[in-house]
């Protein structure tokens, strides 16, 4: 079996539940199940897509796949190994391997510090690496995501935004780690700047064969980035596919009106995509709908799919969806 | 004409030195017009805006140039005028809801008091009208939805309520910055067809300021494209999106990956990063980024020139 054959990382109907509130406030204590009964296998060197509507989820699964949340249902196996339930000092060997990268660079770096010495930061205590060599690995990781050596002395609020999401860059690839979860990593930036990290990212992930779970409120980044993609809804993943494929024959409602709502570039004139608009806002997670959780909203919904949850299931080889009539 | 900005500037004096945020900006709206206002964060679109409502309160801030609206000259204009002016004429949505709610009252409290203070008419049927706003913008249950707090409402809600707020005074003007920037794409589509649908029933002139080139390009009849405080290109959609002739606004249109068909390996990516007011380069604020740059670009600033498809840039005005 090749490296590409062999699952990196694998959850089996994983769940996460928060509880919220006490037995003593107005509403009682109770459970936000945001994410429920995920079955999800990544592959090494790909790139899954999570997208969803905010609050759906995708934080909170991605969260889980990196041990930073507690699991409360189901399985997560790293490189087939069942690593559920493993203590935090269990999960130190591990730690170095599966990495972060979150949305607003400013608020992970420490502001009073210089930037060398917070990509160093994991190096030290991690790494058995001696300061000399430290020095050198931190030289050789400001070359790798595009910033100047002479960097390596400034504070974070001397760099500009993109600047600022290299560095985040740096300190997560700084121990080679297999897998880089990447939670809104440009959705901050300019404009202008996005192309850059977006670049960057496939550079590194082709030099250091990473495998990335990639977050965007932006679809066609999340296209451009991804290999394949799984669309959320409340907690669940409704469809699961190809990237391009996906985009370009959605077969869930919810993703073809997740993608019709895209705004683009038309340079002919007068758009001839048809847009889907929902009516309604996302069902509170706390109570959720029975059935078939996007029925209220879901512009096909028929008397099944109010009693009926539709489960996720391979309609044909690499594609699956979770809908009684999908569009296949 | 609704309204007719003429090289407006607006500079801040600050420790570190004069801000040119604004730096010779005009621009006119005719009625029932969608003008779309795109640019990157710094680039001075709400500072522009602002300036046109008179709402820059700074004191450190210079403000230069003039504000027609309606015919009338609003630069100068004492501070109640203009406050008349905004609630009766002009209505305005920020992207974030919550600076024109406030926490403690119901919504439709909150509306039914903003239809009261410009006009004379008793609670009871201000809240009729209410029910009826918030039906125009798509609320599923607009009694019900009245007696609830900002909090118990999700942000796309809450954006509707405010433009339910703005519809109520009937604007001849509606100004708004970033309204959909931090919603979902779904519930930004909703949005941007209550917009077209304001500047129809209403006949309102909409000025729309946003960083994303494709929802101007769904919304917008003429856009224009702001760079370190100036504009670098002004056109009718067609024009700018079917001829883009400003480097900035081609390599911007460039680097927005594709939704559909074949994905680059590579986005052309623009190198480096916009420039701080603080210290803008000679010559093209542009230039340092601009693949196409040459010796005159280093020196002299481009004007924008005249018509109506238009770019500030010493190539263009060559070819
Ligand atoms: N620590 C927590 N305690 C209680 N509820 C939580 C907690 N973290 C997340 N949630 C809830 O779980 C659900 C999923 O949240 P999550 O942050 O994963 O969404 P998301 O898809 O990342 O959204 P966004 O696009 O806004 O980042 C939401 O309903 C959220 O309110
Ligand atoms: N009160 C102020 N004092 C100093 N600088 C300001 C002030 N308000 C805005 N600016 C500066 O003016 C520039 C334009 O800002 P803004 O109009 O908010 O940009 P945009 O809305 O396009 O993101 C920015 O560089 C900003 O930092
Ligand atoms: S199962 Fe029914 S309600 Fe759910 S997405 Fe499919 S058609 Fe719509
Ligand atoms: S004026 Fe020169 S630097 Fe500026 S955009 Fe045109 S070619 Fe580029
Ligand atoms: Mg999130
Ligand atoms: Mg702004």
């Amino acid at each position: 079996m090749t490296d590409k054959d062999r699952p990196i990382l694998e959850t089996r109907s994983l769940g996460k539940r928060f509880s919220i509130g006490t037995r003593f406030s107005a509403e009682g204590k109770r459970t936000v199940h945001a994410v429920d009964n995920v079955s999800l296998t990544v592959w090494r060197g790909e790139t899954v897509g999570l997208v969803g509507e905010s609050g759906c989820g995708k934080s909170t699964l991605a969260r889980c796949l990196v041990r930073l949340h507690d699991i409360s249902d189901g399985e997560l196996l790293f490189e087939g190994e069942d690593i559920t339930s493993k203590s935090l000092s269990e999960l130190r060997p591990l730690r170095r391997r599966l990495q972060m990268v979150f949305q607003d660079p400013s608020a992970s770096l420490n502001p009073r510090r210089r930037v060398g010495d917070l990509v160093a930061e994991p190096l030290r205590i991690h790494s058995k690496l001696s300061s000399n060599e430290i020095k050198k690995r931190v030289a050789e990781l400001f070359d790798l995501v595009g910033l100047l050596p002479d960097h390596v002395m400034r504070y974070p609020h001397e760099f500009s935004g993109g600047q600022r999401q290299r560095v985040g860059i740096a300190r997560a690839i700084a121990l080679n780690p297999d897998l880089v979860v990447l939670d809104e990593p440009v959705s901050a930036l300019d404009v202008s700047v996005q192309a850059q990290i977006v670049n960057l990212l496939a550079d590194l992930q082709e030099k250091l064969n990473l495998t990335y779970i990639f977050i965007a409120h932006d679809l066609s980044v999340v296209r451009q980035v991804s290999t394949r993609i799984a669309v959320m809804y409340l907690g669940s993943i409704v469809e699961e596919g190809p990237a391009e494929e996906v985009f370009a024959t959605p077969a869930h409602p919810y993703s073809q009106a997740l993608i019709s709502a895209v705004p683009v570039v038309e340079t002919t004139p007068s758009g001839t995509r048809k847009r889907i608009i929902l009516t309604g806002d996302v069902p509170s997670p706390l109570k959720p709908p029975s059935g078939c959780r996007f029925h209220p909203r879901c512009p096909i919904a028929a008397e099944r799919c109010r009693s009926e949850r539709p489960q996720l299931r391979e309609y044909r080889p690499g594609r699956k969806v979770a809908c009684h009539f999908p569009t296949v | 004409m609704i309204l007719s900005v003429r090289d407006l500037r607006v500079s801040f004096r600050t420790n570190d030195g004069l801000v040119r945020a604004i730096d010779g900006v005009s621009f006119d709206l005719e009625e029932s017009e969608i003008l779309g206002v795109v640019g990157e964060s710094g680039s001075g679109k709400t500072v522009s805006l602002l300036a046109v409502m008179g709402l820059i309160t700074d004191p450190n801030a210079d403000i230069e140039g003039s504000i027609r609206y309606k015919g009338r000259e609003l630069v100068g204009l004492p501070a109640r005028e203009l406050r008349r002016l905004r609630g009766n004429e002009i209505a305005m949505i920020f992207q974030d809801p919550m600076t024109a709610l406030t926490p403690v009252y119901t919504v439709g409290w909150q509306i039914a008091e903003q239809i009261r203070a410009h006009r004379n008419i008793s609670k009871s049927k201000a809240m009729d009208r209410v029910e009826e706003l918030l039906a125009e913008v798509n609320f599923p249950n607009p009694h019900e939805a009245m007696s609830r707090y900002p909090h118990q409402l999700s942000g796309g809600m809450r954006q509707r309520a405010v433009i339910a707020m703005a519809l109520s005074c009937n604007p001849a003007l509606l100004v708004a910055d970033e309204p959909t920037t931090a919603l979902d794409v779904t519930v930004q589509a909703g949005i941007l067809d209550l917009v077209r649908k304001l500047r129809a029933t209403h006949k309102s002139a909409v000025v729309f300021i946003t960083h994303d080139m494709g929802v101007v390009s769904e919304l917008a009849d003429r856009v224009m494209v702001m760079y370190a405080g100036r504009v670098v290109e002004r056109g009718s959609r067609a024009e700018l999106f079917s001829d883009p002739r400003h480097p900035y606004t081609r390599a911007l249109l460039g680097s927005i990956p594709p939704l559909t068909g074949e994905k680059p390996r590579r986005l052309p990516a623009i190198p480096g990063s916009p420039p701080s007011l603080l210290r803008l380069p000679q010559g093209c604020a542009f230039g340092p980024r601009c693949p196409v740059h040459y010796e005159p670009c280093a020196t002299g600033k481009p004007d924008l020139g005249g018509g109506t498809h238009a770019a500030a840039c010493f190539r263009v005005a060559q070819a």
